[in-house]
C-alpha cells in the first residue's frame, strides 16, 4: 500500500498536467487541423480531422499568393530577433552592473528598472505614438523594435541579475586579477555562465513580440511594415472571413517560434531548475 | 624578484561600518606572512585590498616603496589563489594557467615554456588539456595554484586556499606550498581561519580581531609570547586555559597556562576537579577535567594515559610557564 502510494500520487500528477495540456493545445490543434479543410468543412465538422474529402490547401494557396506575406514574415522575422538581441544585451549589462557595482542608488535604480514589470507598456501608447510621430518613426520596424526593447527590459534585468548575483565574485577577481577588462569578463566568464536565464529570457520576451498586434496596428501598419500578426487580419473582414487563409496564415505563424523555442528551451528547461535541482 | 609590501594607516569602511582599522605592516622579500584570525575578522577584505580588489579608504598600500594604491589589480605584479578555485570554465587547464601571459601580450613560445615550468613543478602535465570541470578537487586547486606561478609575480595572494579540501588533501597541498615557498622564494601573503596552517607555514604570522592587528610575530614567538588573552586563546590546539590569578595564589586578574603545562595527579594538586571526558589520539591524551571555579580545564599528557571518567583529581600548572594578564586582558610581563 505505501508504495503504492507515489504511483498513485504520480498518476494524479500526470492526469492533471495532461489535462492541462490538452486544455492549451486544443485552440492550436482546431487552428492547425481547419487550416487543412475546405471552408464547407470547417463550418459542417469544426472539431473532424481532415479527411480525403475535406482535405484542401486553399488556404496556404490564398497566403502565399497574396505576395506580401514573404514580406509580413521577414518583418516579424526583423522584429522579433533585433528586439531580443537587444533586450539581451541590454539587460545582461543592466543586470551586471546592478549585481556586480557598488554605487550610490543602485538598489533605487533596480527598483525602477523593475517598476516596467508591474506597468503595461500599452498604458503609454498615446505617449508613444506622438513621440514616434514627432521623431519621424511612424511606419518603421524601428519604431517597433524600440517599444519592444522597451517592453522586454524590465523582466530580463530582474531575472538577469538575480543569477548574476550567483556568479562567483572570485571568478570575477580571478580575471581582473589576470588582466581582463570588465567587458572581458561581462562576455566571456559571465554571460556563458548564465546562458540558462539568458533563454528564458528570451523566450518569455520572444513570444509576446511575435504575437503583437496592438503595436503593429497602431506605430506600423503600412503595407511595407506589417507583421505576420497583423497582415493576417487582412482576411478578416468586417463582413467576410476568408478563415482559410485566417487560419493557414496562422498556422504558418507559429513554425517560427516553434524553431526558435526548440533552441532555447533545452536552456530553458535547466535555467527553470536550476537551484531547484543541484 | 620578490616584492616587499608595506601598509601604512590602511583603512576600509563601507558607510559608516569601518571594517579595517588603521593597519600597519611590512612584509619582508621573500616572508610567508599569514593573516589568521576568526570569520568576520576583516583579513579575506586586507587581502583583496592588497590586490587592488577593494578600494583602500585611507592610507597608503605600497610595493616596494612604490604606492600602488591607484594601480589595477592585473599591473601590481601579484597573483591571487581563491577558495573556490575560480577557474575559467571554459578554457583548459594550460589556457587557464596562460590567459594571464596572453593578456600581457607575451609571445606563445613564452607562454608554453611558463606553463609548462608551473605544470612540472605541480605534476599537472597529465591533466594540461582537460577542463575544470573534468577536474577533482584538490587537482583543480593545484591548477589555481599553477596559474598563479606562471605569472612570476613579486607577491602571492592566498584566500583560505585549503578550506574546501578533505582532511588529507588539505595536509598534502599545505606541504606543497611550503616547499614553493623555498623553492620560488617569493613574498606570499596567506589568509586561514585554521591556525595549524598559520602555524606550520607562516614566518610571520598577523592575528587580526575586528579590522585591527592584535599581534604581529613569528609562530613560536606568538605561541609562547602572546601580547594578550585573545592571541594566547586563539593560537593553539587545544586552546589554553585561563583562570583567575588568585585560585593559583597569584596577584594577577586572569592567568593563563597551556594544556602541555599541567600536570595532573590523583593524590594532590592546587586545583580540585574531576575528570570529565578523555580523549586518546595515540601520540598524546587530552584530558578534559571539571573543575569548581574555573570550569572546565583541558590536560595534555604525552603518550596514552588512562584516566577513569569521574575521577577526583587535582592539577598543577608549571609555575614556570603561566603567563598573567590583567583584568582587561593584556598580558603583563616580567
Amino acid at each position: 500500500m505505501a508504495a503504492r502510494r507515489p504511483l498513485a500520487r504520480s498518476i494524479a500528477a500526470h492526469a492533471v498536467l495532461i489535462l492541462y495540456t490538452l486544455i492549451a493545445l486544443f485552440p492550436v490543434f482546431v487552428i492547425v487541423i481547419n487550416s487543412f479543410k475546405s471552408r464547407r468543412a470547417i463550418f459542417a465538422e469544426p472539431l473532424a480531422l481532415p479527411t480525403a474529402d475535406s482535405f484542401d490547401l486553399v488556404g496556404y494557396r490564398t497566403v502565399l499568393a497574396q505576395g506580401d506575406f514573404v514580406l509580413y514574415f521577414q518583418n516579424s522575422m526583423i522584429v522579433t530577433l533585433v528586439s531580443l538581441f537587444l533586450v539581451l544585451l541590454f539587460g545582461a549589462m543592466a543586470a551586471f552592473a546592478l549585481s556586480e557595482y557598488r554605487f550610490r542608488g543602485n538598489s533605487l535604480v533596480g527598483l525602477y528598472l523593475a517598476l516596467g514589470i508591474m506597468i503595461p507598456i500599452r498604458l503609454g501608447t498615446v505617449a508613444i505614438l506622438q513621440l514616434m510621430v514627432a521623431s519621424g518613426l511612424v511606419n518603421t520596424l524601428t519604431a517597433l523594435i524600440l517599444v519592444y526593447t522597451a517592453q522586454g527590459l524590465p523582466l530580463a534585468v530582474f531575472i538577469l541579475s538575480e543569477f548574476m548575483r550567483g556568479v562567483s565574485d572570485d571568478l570575477k577577481n580571478a580575471g581582473r586579477i589576470d588582466g581582463l577588462s570588465e567587458y572581458r569578463i561581462f562576455f566571456r566568464l559571465v554571460l556563458p555562465l548564465v546562458r540558462p536565464a539568458m533563454a528564458t529570457v528570451a523566450v518569455f520576451t520572444m513570444i509576446p513580440i511575435w504575437n503583437d498586434l496592438w503595436f503593429p496596428l497602431i506605430l506600423a501598419p503600412s503595407e511595407a511594415t506589417k507583421t505576420l500578426t497583423l497582415g493576417s487580419q487582412v482576411f478578416i473582414g468586417q463582413f467576410v472571413t476568408n478563415w482559410n487563409a485566417v487560419l493557414a496564415a496562422l498556422s504558418l505563424a507559429i513554425l517560427p517560434v516553434l524553431v526558435l523555442y526548440l533552441i532555447f528551451s533545452r536552456q530553458l528547461i535547466r535555467g527553470i531548475t536550476a537551484g531547484a535541482v543541484k | 624578484m620578490s616584492g616587499a609590501l608595506t601598509l601604512t594607516g590602511v583603512s576600509k569602511s563601507f558607510g559608516k561600518t569601518e571594517v579595517i582599522q588603521d593597519i600597519d605592516l611590512t612584509v619582508e622579500p621573500g616572508e610567508f606572512c599569514v593573516f589568521v584570525g576568526p570569520s568576520g575578522c576583516g583579513k579575506s577584505i586586507l587581502l583583496r585590498m592588497i590586490a587592488g580588489l577593494e578600494d583602500v579608504t585611507t592610507g597608503e598600500v605600497a610595493m616596494n616603496g612604490r604606492r600602488i594604491n591607484e594601480l589595477p589589480p592585473a599591473k601590481r605584479e601579484i597573483a591571487m589563489v581563491f577558495q573556490s578555485y575560480a577557474l575559467y570554465p571554459h578554457l583548459t587547464v594550460r589556457g587557464n594557467m596562460g590567459l594571464a601571459l596572453k593578456q600581457a601580450g607575451e609571445g606563445r613560445a613564452a607562454i608554453a615554456a611558463a606553463t609548462d615550468r608551473a605544470a612540472g613543478m605541480l605534476s599537472l602535465q597529465p591533466l594540461m588539456e582537460r577542463r575544470p570541470a573534468e577536474l577533482s578537487g584538490g587537482q583543480r586547486q593545484r591548477v589555481a595554484i599553477g596559474r598563479a606561478i606562471v605569472r612570476r609575480p613579486k607577491l602571492f595572494l592566498f584566500d583560505e586556499p585549503l578550506s574546501n579540501l578533505d582532511a588529507a588533501l588539505r595536509v598534502a597541498t599545505r606541504i606543497e606550498i611550503a616547499r614553493l615557498h623555498r623553492e620560488l622564494g617569493a613574498t606570499m601573503i596567506y589568509v586561514t581561519h585554521d591556525q595549524i596552517e598559520a602555524m606550520t607555514l607562516a614566518d610571520k604570522i598577523v592575528v587580526l580581531r575586528a579590522g585591527r592587528i592584535e599581534q604581529v610575530g613569528r609562530p613560536m614567538d606568538l605561541y609562547n609570547d602572546p601580547d594578550n588573552i585573545f592571541v594566547a586563546g586563539f593560537i593553539g590546539s587545544p586552546q589554553m586555559n585561563f583562570l583567575p590569578g588568585g585560585l593559583v595564589g597569584l596577584s594577577s586578574a586572569q592567568v593563563g597556562i597551556r594544556p602541555e603545562h599541567l600536570t595532573i595527579s590523583a593524590e594532590a594538586g592546587q586545583i580540585a576537579g574531576r575528570v570529565s571526558h578523555v580523549e586518546k589520539l595515540g601520540g598524546e591524551t587530552l584530558t578534559y577535567v571539571a573543575a569548581e571555579t574555573p570550569g572546565l580545564l583541558t590536560v595534555r599528557q604525552f603518550g596514552e594515559q588512562d584516566h577513569r571518567v569521574d575521577a577526583p583529581v587535582w592539577l598543577t600548572p608549571d609555575p614556570r610557564r603561566i603567563l598573567h594578564f590583567d583584568a582587561e586582558g593584556r598580558r603583563l610581563r616580567g
